[in-house]
């Protein structure tokens, strides 16, 4: 039985210009200590897969599916059972530390809240414990910097805080949407290392949303790649990078420059851009993009298939996409 | 160190110095300063690609605008195709200005959302001269076209295109006057991988057709040896280290760059790679240094360190590094595969 489970989850936004299918029929779970990375270009669902799960979805979305957490269906919860559960056992850490944290609040307000509020700690408990979450997250000085506001953090500290406070009530899973996307390349390597002690200290279950697969690579042990609000390939960290299969994901990995390559060689790009979450295509989201779509693959959706023991990918050339080489697929 | 027979470089930087006054923090005491750029020399070849590197807080960004003449020089000299840009007029550098243009980070704000593409694409024509209508709409038409975008594209505003799109007619509005010299301050970081990969290709592809020159400034290493030929880390306002870029990146030669070089994140390797990581981030730009910039987060930093500046010395062929220990550096490094 695992600890997060999530079935056939789909959210769909209302927008000025009709429904958006932002995420399709998503499934994964999750066990206590387990990390999951969520890869994709931005507009794949990611993000609203991530804001789903915690119930932080605009107003005007409808969320089918069920998203169990220890069998219970958080879906079925009202707002009021949703605020206990939200900051307590499921956290996120946002994106961006500058806007996702309150200016005119001090970090250790901010830190604090969410400990008075889940774990009816008194304000001087609550103060204790933020000096102690802001020494565990290696902020220097914490008696300093408590009553600092976050203008008067630096980037990397601010994400700091915001794990601070993600971290403050012992989540049983922590949701992390690209956490170090704004931070410089030793930034990055710092809050990652942190963000995996912290897990393997407590135990928490991860979920790292990154565009990134480098970061994705080096941080998680089971892999999900989103493309068009629906998973097109989903297995083991080491599996995946072992052999990936489909063409998204071999386009995705073919096209970022990666240290050590030789300079003369291509970049390889993916033609054309997302598909337009309103109006999606009938079959496979990628054939627009993809260099070996037929006629099925815009007419049929394919199914997640599974090639090796929990490696699955949903296309209907499998066959094909594993026999020719990505720079082949790509020219 | 030049070569009298080589041509003269496209972009020639002698000592550049910027420092910025801070306000003052009481009557009696002299205001503090940002140590912004403390003397960077370097010159790039024409056609070649020249890539800045380093953390925020480095000077990257301040090199740039100082290079574009976007700001006062406190000293130092920027020569453009051999002609001293620092000390000149705004009205003197406009006819100037169409030798050296430059692409901005965001493509969301660089672009004014109240015009239309052909009037964002057409506006450096402005410092070439009069022309005529004609003449600036087939120059439009051309650049867009070089970009890879449709002539019909002029009468859109820039919310019709994607990121990348957008990208795209910045430079279009960057190469329309048919610059020597393109100053691009991280163009691809806000582009997703697939979007990234077409604009460096496109990058690439300009300087092939058009010779152009471009000093192109990344904290993203792998983006930087994709594209550039030369590359300088920068550190606190200076060099610390320069090379070719096959050089630098198979033996860096400072003990930054090797940092730099491992923190990137390697797609594939395994969960564990061993390396020395860098505690804190970039500070001290106000401060009056002594010894090496690099110190107080330097892992092998020693006494001789704190006293001690070391100069930028040669280490190899064209390749020069700013450490007391850059035969050390060089011994150690293996090859990165």
């Amino acid at each position: 039985m695992s600890l997060l489970n999530v079935k056939n989850l789909s959210v769909i936004l209302a927008t000025n210009d009709g429904p958006a299918r932002a995420v399709r029929d998503l499934s994964f779970s999750l066990n206590k200590g387990e990390t999951l990375g969520i890869v994709g270009e931005s507009g794949c669902g990611k993000s609203m897969a991530a804001l789903a799960l915690m119930g932080l979805l605009p107003e005007l979305s409808e969320t089918r599916g069920e998203i169990l957490l220890d069998e219970e269906n958080l879906l079925d919860k009202t707002e009021a059972e949703m605020c206990r559960i939200r900051g307590n056992r499921l956290a996120m850490v946002f994106q961006e530390p500058m806007t996702s944290l309150n200016p005119v609040h001090t970090v250790g307000n901010q830190i604090m809240e969410p400990l008075q509020l889940h774990l009816g700690l008194s304000e001087s408990a609550a103060r204790e414990e933020a000096l102690h979450l802001m020494d565990r997250v290696g902020i220097p000085n914490p008696e300093a910097r408590i009553d600092n506001y976050p203008h008067q953090l630096s980037g990397g500290q601010r994400q700091r805080v915001m794990i601070a406070i993600a971290l403050s009530c012992k989540p049983d899973v922590l949701i992390a949407d690209e956490p170090t996307t704004a931070l410089d390349v030793t930034i990055q390597d710092q809050i990652l290392e942190l963000i995996q002690n912290l897990v393997q200290e407590d135990g928490m279950a991860l979920i790292l949303i990154s565009h990134d697969l480098g970061v994705i690579s080096e941080n998680t042990d089971n892999i999900l790649v989103m493309y068009g609000g629906a998973a097109v390939e989903k297995g083991g960290t080491e599996q995946i990078f072992n052999e990936l299969v489909h063409p998204y994901t071999q386009g995705l990995f073919a096209a970022m420059p990666k240290l050590g390559r030789a300079r003369t060689m291509r970049l390889v790009t993916i033609p054309g851009t997302v598909p337009d979450l309103i109006n999606l295509p009938a079959g496979c989201t990628f054939t627009d993009r993809c260099p070996i779509a037929t006629d099925i693959c815009r007419n049929t959706p394919p199914p997640l298939e599974e090639i090796e023991p929990r490696h699955a990918v949903a296309c209907h050339h499998l066959q094909e996409a594993r026999s020719r080489k990505t720079e082949e697929l790509f020219s | 160190m030049t070569d009298e027979s080589r041509s003269i470089p496209v972009l020639e930087v002698r000592d550049l110095v910027r420092h910025y006054r801070l306000p003052r923090e009481s009557l009696f005491s002299e205001p503090g300063h940002v140590y912004a750029l403390n003397g960077v020399t370097f010159e790039i070849q024409k056609g070649k690609s020249f890539g800045i590197v380093g953390e925020s807080g480095c000077g990257k960004s301040t090199l740039a605008r100082n290079v574009m003449a976007l700001e006062d020089t406190d000293s130092g000299s920027v020569k453009i195709l051999g002609k001293e840009v620092v000390g000149l007029s705004f009205d003197q550098l406009r006819p100037l200005r169409r030798h050296f243009q430059m692409v901005f980070q965001d493509p969301y704000g660089s672009l004014d959302p109240h015009h239309t593409v052909g009037r964002i694409v057409a506006e450096p024509l402005a410092a070439v001269g009069p022309i005529s209508k004609e003449e600036k709409d087939s120059r439009v038409a051309e650049a867009l076209k070089s970009v890879g975008l449709k002539p019909q594209d002029v009468s859109k505003y820039p919310h019709e295109f994607s990121g990348g799109q957008r990208q795209r007619i910045a430079i279009a509005r960057a190469l329309i006057t048919h610059p020597e010299l393109i100053v691009a301050d991280e163009p691809v970081s806000a582009l997703d991988v697939s979007v990234q990969a077409q604009v460096l290709n496109l990058l690439k592809d300009l300087q092939k057709e058009f010779g152009v020159t471009y000093m192109f400034i990344s904290h993203d290493l792998a983006v930087v040896e994709y594209l550039c030929d030369e590359v300088a880390v920068m550190y606190l306002g200076e060099i610390v280290e320069k090379g070719r870029t096959e050089d630098m990146f198979n033996t860096p030669a400072h003990p930054y760059t090797r940092i730099l070089l491992d923190a990137v994140p390697k797609p594939g390797s395994g969960q564990k790679r061993s390396r020395i990581k860098l505690k804190g981030n970039v500070t001290g730009q106000t401060e009056r240094r002594t010894g090496c910039v690099f110190r107080d987060r330097c892992p092998m930093a020693q006494d001789v360190c704190r006293e001690v500046k070391p100069p930028l010395t040669p280490v190899g062929e064209a390749h020069l590094a700013a450490c007391h220990f850059s035969d050390e550096m060089i011994k150690k490094a293996q090859p990165h595969s």
